[in-house]
């Protein structure tokens, strides 16, 4: 195979890196511990004393397990593969770069894309804010970064139904950028 | 649905090996990682619509989340969602088993807009990367609009 490592975002993260995430893999999995036997204890203790109960809320938990297992590992490998193929710097490069309504659209474009949580997106519109960006076409990235992931749609639809999933789409696109907008006349960039 | 997105994660997954393997193992290895950061949320939040169901009768949820328009119940919805930290995978089918039990759209579409536009939680890193006045504006603007999208989706539905 060829040696491709130069655009890999992972490769800089030398192995003090892969030590510490070997350490966070043991917190969580310590974590699920925890929550499973948890989850055991109080089944047990339903189970016992509260036998009326305990039948709905198993037949009803079984029923959303499954739900979610026949999304979940498909989403996850989407969130996955997109974190690897489309690095933060590269969102970096495209945002702001452009004014105008081609400007809004690629930072509608560039936010529901399905990468990172929301505590990666305030250090980059930060870093973009000091480079004189678009305000307006920040405060849409971020909203759209927070609200309208491509994947989590698709959970929304499956679990609330296409209308509902349209409705919240198209109603908070428009918020956010009507916010975009707003907080632009707002906010004097010079006095940031 | 379902076959949809796991169609989409198969296209994609073949896209990427055949691009770069080496890639393609890196994205499933982030992935593993967050199904298992995600796993113990998954845990509780199916055990506690299981047991929403079974304690809560359906008339209880419809009088706090549900039944007739009511502005309190809105603004109750929305706050929680924008004081929560829930991630959104995980607070999908969570408001889907409460539109089950009797809530109404409204409710849920106020909690899922400030869950996820609305960052109390957040507020300290946003102010720091951003400063105090876009954070001020941003967040309690998303939450007006929060209440405005509820209201719309709400009559629509």
């Amino acid at each position: 195979m060829k040696q491709n490592n130069k655009t890999d975002s992972g490769a800089d993260t030398a192995e003090g890196g892969q030590r510490e995430q070997k350490l966070k893999i043991k917190d969580k999995l310590f974590n699920l511990f925890k929550v499973i036997v948890f989850i055991a204890i109080l089944f047990i203790v339903f189970k016992i004393y509260l036998p009326r109960y305990f039948t709905t809320a198993v037949v009803v938990s079984a029923r959303y397990a499954k739900e979610m297992i026949m999304i979940f590992p498909a989403v996850l490998l989407i969130m996955g593969l997109a974190d690897v193929w489309i690095p933060s710097s590269m969102i970096r490069k495209h945002l702001g770069q452009k004014a105008g309504i081609r400007g809004k659209l690629l930072a509608i474009f560039l936010g529901s894309l399905p990468t990172g949580p929301m505590y990666v997106a305030f250090p980059l519109a930060s870093e973009l804010l000091r480079k004189k960006a678009s305000l307006s076409n920040i405060i849409i990235f971020l909203g759209v970064w927070a609200s309208l992931k491509i994947p989590q749609i698709g959970v929304e639809i499956q679990f609330l139904g296409l209308k509902f999933a349209f409705l919240r789409f198209i109603f908070t696109l428009i918020s956010v950028v009507l916010m975009g907008l707003i907080i632009e006349k707002l906010v004097d960039e010079k006095t940031l | 649905m379902a076959v949809f997105i796991n169609l989409t994660a198969l296209a994609a997954l073949l896209i990427s090996i055949f691009f770069s393997p080496t890639k393609t193992k890196q994205g499933i290895k982030k992935a593993l990682v967050k199904a298992l950061g995600l796993a113990p949320q998954m845990l509780i939040i199916i055990t506690a619509i299981g047991l929403v169901f079974a304690f809560l009768p359906p008339e209880v949820i419809r009088s706090y989340l549900g039944g007739e328009f009511d502005l309190f119940q809105l603004l109750f919805s929305a706050f929680f969602g924008a004081l929560m930290m829930i991630p959104s995978l995980i607070a999908l089918p969570l408001a889907g088993s409460l539109i089950e039990a009797g809530a109404s759209y409204t409710s849920v579409a106020a909690f899922i807009t400030t869950l996820t536009m609305v960052g109390f939680v957040t507020l300290p890193v946003e102010i720091k990367e951003l400063g105090k006045k876009i954070t001020i504006y941003r967040n309690s603007l998303a939450f007006i609009f929060a209440v405005i999208i509820s209201l719309l989706i709400g009559v629509i539905m």
